[in-house]
């Protein structure tokens, strides 16, 4: 069996096809019709799970969670500011980008550790969704430090009322409610076909990330090395953050998946409007272009090693 | 039939602002509007609406000459500095300018 999880394949795909230039196009209403059932089907398989659990026994995990998480885009960006001599604007959207989480990300590392029988709490999808919008705020609080006229109804706006946490949260709550007894006849459409749409759009984010190559020589040598180290750092803490939370050896995986992934769907549309002056090439270059093909490909088959060497070691 | 000529201002810009810039004419005067999803290519380079941050949409308004030079005035202010967006007006016939 490969140590790689195969339905990355299809975004090396994308990418090659990308690459030679291939008329290949993904339409854009297939694009989005993937984007709203896959952000539908985690939000929903995340709610059969929560509903197992008493609520008080995820609550303080998921603050200990949303609270570790914060650390993320705080750290980021004196790195961005400092070593990587950012414009202040630059620096909050990316450190906006890093603390923020990638549902695709997070959608391959459970598939990931699905097929090697690893099993992991059902409520990590409650992390996915609280870890999505808090360092979106603090990235705008970093980015305009001082500033005044931040139109934060828009840009809550556009958080709170994006499609990931209305369909995510939409899903949590509607298989929260309905049960896995209620989402049954569900299932064959939203839990079976999920990997073959997710392959779907893994093709479409190949191309995308092809297609914006160039957006990457703009970006510079620091940048690259950061959309390396960031993902690492930030897993680190997850494993901690994991440890401590005595999460199972899937759940510390996970955990420091969604740390080290960086937003590339909610978080540009957000920095658009809350931070227009940040050059959106930069962050999407180093999220998408770097950060999220390396969790894919060395992040989540590195974590899931770290997270079984601690339980090893702490056991 | 009587012909009347009206401004028809175009607004190529980034499909982010679309409900911001959707407010602001509005508030400037414009009583009506025309959307449409647009890809091409200027100087911030190829917008080729592959995906959402990189699409374009091409907004289209019928006014007076006042309400299109007021609009225009106000968004170049507001967008120009960080925003894909390009402007331009021309003379159009319309047929029933009461509307416009």
């Amino acid at each position: 069996m490969p140590s790689f999880e195969p339905v990355i394949l299809f975004f090396v795909l994308g990418a090659i096809a990308g690459f030679v230039r291939s008329d290949l196009k993904i339409p854009g209403v297939l694009y989005e019709s993937l984007s709203i059932f896959l952000l539908l089907a985690i939000g929903l398989k995340g709610g059969v799970e929560l509903a197992r659990y008493p609520l008080l026994d995820v609550a303080l995990p998921a603050l200990a969670v949303v609270v570790a998480g914060a650390l993320i885009p705080l750290a980021a960006f004196p790195v961005l500011r400092r070593v990587g001599k950012l414009s202040t604007a630059d620096a909050g959207s990316i450190a906006a980008h890093y603390g923020s989480v990638s549902v695709v990300t997070f959608a391959v590392g459970s598939s990931y550790l699905a097929r090697l029988g690893e099993a992991a709490e059902g409520y990590m999808t409650v992390f996915l969704v609280l870890l999505e919008f808090p360092a979106l705020m603090i990235g705008v609080l970093l980015a305009r430090r001082g500033e005044r006229g931040t139109p934060w109804g828009q840009v809550m706006h556009e958080v709170f009322a994006g499609k990931s946490i209305v369909l995510l949260l939409g899903g949590l709550m509607i298989g929260w409610v309905a049960g896995p007894g209620g989402i049954a006849p569900l299932d064959s459409l939203f839990f079976d076909l999920f990997k073959g749409l997710l392959a779907f759009f893994l093709l479409e984010m190949g191309l995308v990330v092809a297609r914006r190559f160039g957006d990457l020589r703009r970006a510079g040598a620091f940048l690259v090395v950061f959309a390396v180290l960031m993902p690492l750092a930030a897993a680190g803490l997850g494993l901690i953050t994991g440890m401590l939370l005595e999460l199972s050896v899937g759940g510390v995986t996970l955990l420091a998946t969604l740390y080290a992934s960086a937003s590339y769907i909610a978080a540009p549309a957000a920095m658009r409007i809350a931070v227009p002056q940040a050059n959106p090439a930069l962050s999407i270059g180093a999220a998408l272009g770097i950060t999220f093909p390396f969790n894919l490909v060395v992040g989540i088959p590195l974590y899931h090693r770290l997270a079984q060497y601690l339980h090893h070691a702490g056991a | 039939m009587e012909l009347t000529t009206r401004k028809l201002l175009t607004i190529v810009t980034e499909a982010a602002l679309e409900d911001i810039l959707v407010r602001d004419i509005e508030n400037l005067g414009a009583r009506g509007y025309t959307i449409t999803d647009a890809r091409g290519k200027g100087s911030r380079g190829m917008r080729d609406a592959t995906w959402a941050p990189h699409a374009n949409i091409r907004l289209e308004v019928l006014c007076d000459a006042d309400t299109a030079d007021a609009i225009c005035t106000a968004l170049r202010e507001r967008y120009y500095d960080n925003y894909s967006m390009v402007m331009y007006v021309g003379e159009v016939v319309v047929l029933r300018p009461e509307k416009f």
